[in-house]
C-alpha cells in the first residue's frame, strides 16, 4: 500500500511538469496541442539517444534539451500555430484548427521518431533501489521526481514573481484584458509555448530513465496530461499538481493490483467522473 | 448541415447505383480497393453527418469500428451466433456507446470532445484485451463466413446509401434545423427552446450505430479477429483525413475525397513505408493550412469567382 | 396598474467571483404591463435580463414566472415556458435568410410549429414588425434597425407570456428611433407583457407603465416614469447622464 502510494508520487512529479506545460501551451497560448505526448517521447528519445551512443548522462541531456526544445517549440509557435491565430475568427475555429493542425504535427514526429529507433528505447540509469520512508524504490524514479519539483517549483516562482510571469498569467486569464494594458500577446503566447514545450521535453527525459518508451506511445501521454489538466482546472498550476498526484496515484494501484496495461483506462474513469461531475475541474472557472 | 436537396438526393444515390456493378466488372486488386473505398466512404459519410454541422471533431471512429467488428468475431466464436443477429446487436452496443461519450462530453465545449474521443479506441483496445485474456481466455476469435469480397462491397455499398438517406432525412427534419441554428449561434438556440446538448447527443448517436454496423461488416473479411487489429487508431485518423478533404460542408463530400486519397495512399505505402506515418501528417498539415474546407471548399471559391466574373 | 402578477423576482443576487453585479433585488411584473429597467452603466440591468432568459443563474434568490421557478431551469425550458428576449448585440444566425431566422424561434417553443404552418406565422410576424418583403434576403444584407426587428421577430413567432427588449432601441438614429418606439408600442396594443431595459428616457416615459431603477447592483426607486425620473436618488446615481 505504501508502495503504491510512494511509487505513485514519485511518477506524479513528472506528470506534474507535463501537465504544466500542456497547461502554457492551452491556458495562455490558447493552443490545444495534441502533440504534447509526442514532445516527451522525443525528448525520451533524445536521452535515449545521448546515453547510448554518447554515454551522456540524462541530466546532461536535460540541460541540452533546456535552449534546443525551448527553440523549437517557439518556431513551432512562429511559424506553424501563429498563422492559425491570425486567421482564426473565433476561439472555437482557433481550437479546431490548433487540434488538427498539432494532430498532424504529432503524426510527423512519430515519423521522424520511427526513422531513428523504430523499437522500444529503454536503458539503465541509476536503477539501483533505495528506501524512502520504509519503501523501496529506485534511485531514478526518485532522480526524477525531485527534479521535476525543483523545475515545477521554478517555474511556479518566476510566474508569481516576475513581470514576464505576470504577463504570463494575465494572458491566461483574458487575451483581450491583456492587450488593452499593453502587454504584447503573441510574444508572450510564443513565450508561454516555448516554455510549455521545453518542459514537457525535459519531463521526457526524465521519464525515459525509468520507463520504456516507444515512438508510438506518445497518444497515452498527451491523453495522461490533458486529464490532468482538465481535472485541475485549465489555466491553474495549483490544480495541475494536485491532479497529477492523484492520476499518478490512481494509476499506480490500478497497475499493482488489477493490471499494468490499464493505466489508461484508469486515466479515463478519472476523467469521465470528471466531466460529468465538475468539466471545470478542481480550481477552474465554471464552464458556460 | 445545409438542407438537402431532392436534385442532390437524386445525384449521389444514381452514382451509388452505378458503382453497383464494379464488383462484376472488376476482380481481385482492384475490387479490394472497392471494398476499402466503400468503407471510408461509409465511415466518412458517416462522420460528416455529425462533425460537419457540430464541427465537433470526431477522433472515434476506431472505437465504434472496433466495437463492431469485436462483437461480431466473439459472438459467431464463442457464442455461435449468427452473423446477422451480431449485426443488429454490433449496432446497439455502438449506439449505446456513442450515448454514453456524447452524454460525458457534448454538453460542453468541443475541446472535450476531442480529447476524450483521441485516446478512446486505445483505452477500448486496452480494456477488450484485459478482459479476453482475463475471463474469456484467450482463444482466438474466428469469423468464419460464406462472404467474399463482392458481398461486402455490396453490403457496405447499402450502408453508405443508408448513411446519406439519413442524413438527408435529417437535414430536412426538425433535429437538422435546430443543428443549423446551434452552428449559427449556440446561446440564439438555447434560447428558442433548443436543448442543444439533447440535440448533439442523438446525432452523435449515428455515429456510432453507423460505424460500428461498418466494422461487423468488415470482420470477416478478416476471418481472426484480434483487439489490436480492430481498434487501430489510425482508422480514425484516416477517416477524419478523407472527410476533411473532400470537405465536411457536404455529406456527398466524402464520395470525392476517398478515392483520391486512398490511391494516393497506396501508392506512399507502396513505396515508401516507413514513411507512410510522416506523409499521414503532412497531409494533415496540407489540409489544415491550405485546404481548410477541404477541395470542395476551393472549388465552390473558384466557382464564386468565375460567377462573379461573368457577371 | 395592478394586474395578475407574472414574472416574480425574488431577492435575486448574482455575484461573479468577488464581484456583486446584482444584490438583493426584488420586483415583479403584472400581465400586460410594460415595465421599464433603467439605470447607469454597470448597474446590473443586463445581469437580470440575462437571469431571467436563463444565460445565467442567480447565486441566490428565487425568479418564477406562473408558478414555474424560472431559477432553477435552462434556458431552452425558460424559453419554452414562455420567456421571449433580444439581446444587447443583436444575435441574428449566420448563413440563414431572414424568414429562416424567424421561423427558427417558432419551430421549438412550446407551441411547436413547422412547416408551412411555421412559416406562415413567422411572415405574419415579419409584417407585424414591418419587413415582410425581406423574407429571403441573407441577414448579413440588412441595416441594423432591420436586423433588429428581425430579432424582435424571432422572439414574437415564439407567442411568449413575457418579452424581454435588453436595449433594443440602443443605436438608432432619430427616424428610427421613432419607428422603433412606435412598434414597440404596437406590441402594447397586442397585449404583449413586456420588461425593457433602456437608456433612451423619452422612450421610456412613453411607453412604461412603471420603472424600476438600479444602480450598483441594487434596486434604488420604483414607480411612475415621471415620478422616478424626478426622484433625487435616481438625478445622483445617473450623475452627469445625458439622456434625462
Amino acid at each position: 500500500m505504501l508502495d503504491i502510494l510512494v511509487s505513485g508520487l514519485l511518477l506524479s512529479g513528472t506528470y506534474a511538469l507535463v501537465a504544466m506545460g500542456l497547461n502554457l501551451q492551452y491556458g495562455v497560448a490558447k493552443i490545444m496541442n495534441l502533440a504534447n505526448g509526442e514532445v516527451l517521447v522525443l525528448g525520451a528519445l533524445a536521452s535515449f539517444w545521448l546515453f547510448t551512443t554518447q554515454n551522456l548522462s540524462p541530466l546532461i541531456t536535460v540541460l541540452i534539451l533546456v535552449p534546443l526544445s525551448f527553440i523549437g517549440n517557439w518556431l513551432i509557435y512562429k511559424f506553424l500555430m501563429l498563422p492559425l491565430v491570425r486567421r482564426s475568427k473565433s476561439k472555437g475555429a482557433l481550437e479546431v484548427d490548433s487540434i488538427l493542425s498539432t494532430f498532424g504535427m504529432s503524426f510527423i514526429i512519430i515519423g521522424i521518431m520511427v526513422s531513428i529507433e523504430g523499437g522500444f528505447f529503454a536503458y539503465k540509469y541509476l536503477s539501483h533501489p533505495i528506501e524512502i520512508i520504509g519503501s523501496t524504490t529506485s534511485v531514478n524514479r526518485l532522480m526524477a521526481f525531485v527534479l521535476a519539483s525543483i523545475i515545477a517549483l521554478m517555474l511556479y516562482v518566476w510566474l508569481n514573481v516576475s513581470r514576464q510571469g505576470m504577463a504570463v498569467r494575465a494572458v491566461s486569464v483574458s487575451n483581450e484584458a491583456a492587450g488593452l494594458v499593453g502587454i504584447n500577446v503573441v510574444a508572450v503566447s510564443g513565450l508561454a509555448f516555448a516554455i510549455g514545450g521545453m518542459v514537457t521535453a525535459i519531463g521526457g527525459a526524465l521519464i525515459s530513465t525509468f520507463i520504456t518508451l516507444d515512438a508510438s506511445i506518445g497518444v497515452v501521454y498527451t491523453m495522461k496530461a490533458l486529464i490532468i489538466v482538465i481535472m485541475g482546472g485549465v489555466g491553474d498550476i495549483r490544480g495541475s499538481v494536485i491532479a497529477a498526484v492523484i492520476l499518478g496515484v490512481v494509476e499506480t494501484a490500478v497497475a499493482t493490483l488489477v493490471d499494468p496495461g490499464l493505466t489508461l483506462a484508469s486515466a479515463y474513469f478519472i476523467f469521465i467522473c470528471v466531466l460529468l461531475l465538475r468539466p471545470q475541474g478542481l480550481f477552474g472557472r465554471p464552464t458556460s | 448541415m445545409k438542407k438537402g436537396t431532392h436534385l442532390e438526393l437524386t445525384i449521389v444515390l444514381c452514382v451509388l447505383a452505378a458503382s453497383i456493378f464494379w464488383p462484376l466488372v472488376v476482380n481481385g486488386y482492384w475490387l479490394g480497393i472497392g471494398v476499402d473505398a466503400m468503407m471510408y466512404i461509409a465511415l466518412a459519410t458517416s462522420w460528416v453527418l455529425f462533425s460537419g454541422p457540430t464541427h465537433y471533431i470526431s477522433l472515434a471512429s476506431a472505437a465504434f469500428f472496433g466495437v463492431g467488428g469485436f462483437a461480431v468475431g466473439l459472438g459467431m466464436s464463442d457464442y455461435d451466433m449468427s452473423f446477422w443477429s451480431m449485426l443488429i446487436i454490433s449496432a446497439v452496443a455502438g449506439t449505446l456507446l456513442a450515448a454514453l461519450v456524447g452524454v460525458a462530453t457534448l454538453r460542453l465545449s468541443g475541446v472535450y470532445f476531442v480529447i476524450f474521443t483521441l485516446g478512446l479506441a486505445e483505452m477500448i483496445r486496452n480494456l477488450v484485451s484485459w478482459v479476453q485474456n482475463n475471463f474469456l481466455g484467450s482463444r482466438g476469435l474466428y469469423v468464419l463466413t460464406d462472404f467474399n469480397d463482392q458481398h461486402l462491397f455490396w453490403m457496405l455499398l447499402l450502408t453508405t446509401a443508408t448513411i446519406y438517406i439519413t442524413g438527408w432525412l435529417i437535414s430536412r427534419s426538425r433535429l437538422g434545423f435546430a443543428l443549423r441554428i446551434i452552428g449559427g449561434d449556440e446561446t440564439v438556440a438555447k434560447h428558442v427552446g433548443i436543448n442543444t446538448a439533447f440535440a448533439k447527443i442523438i446525432l452523435f448517436t449515428t455515429t456510432g450505430l453507423f460505424g460500428a454496423i461498418v466494422g461487423a461488416i468488415i470482420a470477416p473479411r478478416w476471418s481472426y479477429i484480434e483487439p489490436n487489429q480492430v481498434f487501430s487508431p489510425q482508422l480514425s485518423f484516416f477517416v477524419v483525413i478523407m472527410a476533411l478533404l473532400g470537405g465536411s460542408g457536404r455529406l456527398w463530400g466524402p464520395i470525392v475525397g476517398v478515392v483520391p486519397f486512398l490511391l494516393i495512399w497506396n501508392w506512399v505505402d507502396a513505396n515508401f513505408p516507413s514513411q507512410s506515418i510522416l506523409v499521414l501528417g503532412l497531409a494533415f498539415l496540407l489540409i489544415v493550412y491550405f485546404l481548410p474546407r477541404g477541395v470542395l471548399g476551393r472549388l465552390e471559391d473558384l466557382y464564386v469567382k468565375l460567377k462573379k466574373r461573368i457577371i | 396598474m395592478m394586474g395578475t402578477r407574472l414574472l416574480s423576482i425574488q431577492k435575486v443576487t448574482k455575484t461573479f467571483g468577488g464581484l456583486t453585479a446584482v444584490s438583493d433585488l426584488d420586483f415583479q411584473v403584472n400581465k400586460n404591463e410594460m415595465v421599464g429597467v433603467i439605470g447607469p452603466n454597470g448597474s446590473g440591468k443586463t445581469t437580470v435580463m440575462n437571469m431571467i432568459s436563463g444565460a445565467f443563474k442567480p447565486t441566490s434568490g428565487k425568479i418564477s414566472m406562473g408558478g414555474k421557478t424560472l431559477s432553477t431551469m435552462p434556458a431552452s425550458k425558460i424559453s419554452q415556458a414562455g420567456v421571449g428576449r433580444t439581446f444587447q448585440l443583436v444575435k441574428l444566425l449566420g448563413g440563414l435568410n431572414v424568414l429562416e431566422n424567424v421561423t427558427a424561434g417558432a419551430v421549438f417553443g412550446y407551441r411547436k410549429r413547422w412547416g408551412s404552418d411555421a412559416e406562415d406565422f413567422a411572415m405574419e410576424m415579419l409584417e407585424l414588425v414591418g419587413i415582410e418583403d425581406m423574407a429571403s434576403a441573407p441577414i448579413e444584407t440588412l441595416t441594423y434597425i432591420d436586423q433588429k426587428r428581425v430579432e424582435l421577430a424571432r422572439a414574437l413567432v415564439a407567442e411568449p407570456k413575457i418579452l424581454l427588449l435588453d436595449e433594443w432601441l440602443a443605436g438608432l438614429n432619430p427616424s428610427e428611433l421613432t419607428v422603433g418606439i412606435d412598434l414597440i408600442h404596437s406590441l402594447r396594443e397586442q397585449g404583449i407583457t413586456v420588461l425593457l431595459v433602456e437608456h433612451v428616457m423619452d422612450a421610456i416615459r412613453s411607453l412604461c407603465d412603471r420603472c424600476i431603477v438600479m444602480s450598483s447592483g441594487e434596486k434604488i426607486a420604483e414607480g411612475k416614469p415621471a415620478e422616478v425620473l424626478s426622484d433625487e436618488n435616481v438625478i445622483a446615481a445617473y450623475l452627469g447622464g445625458s439622456d434625462a
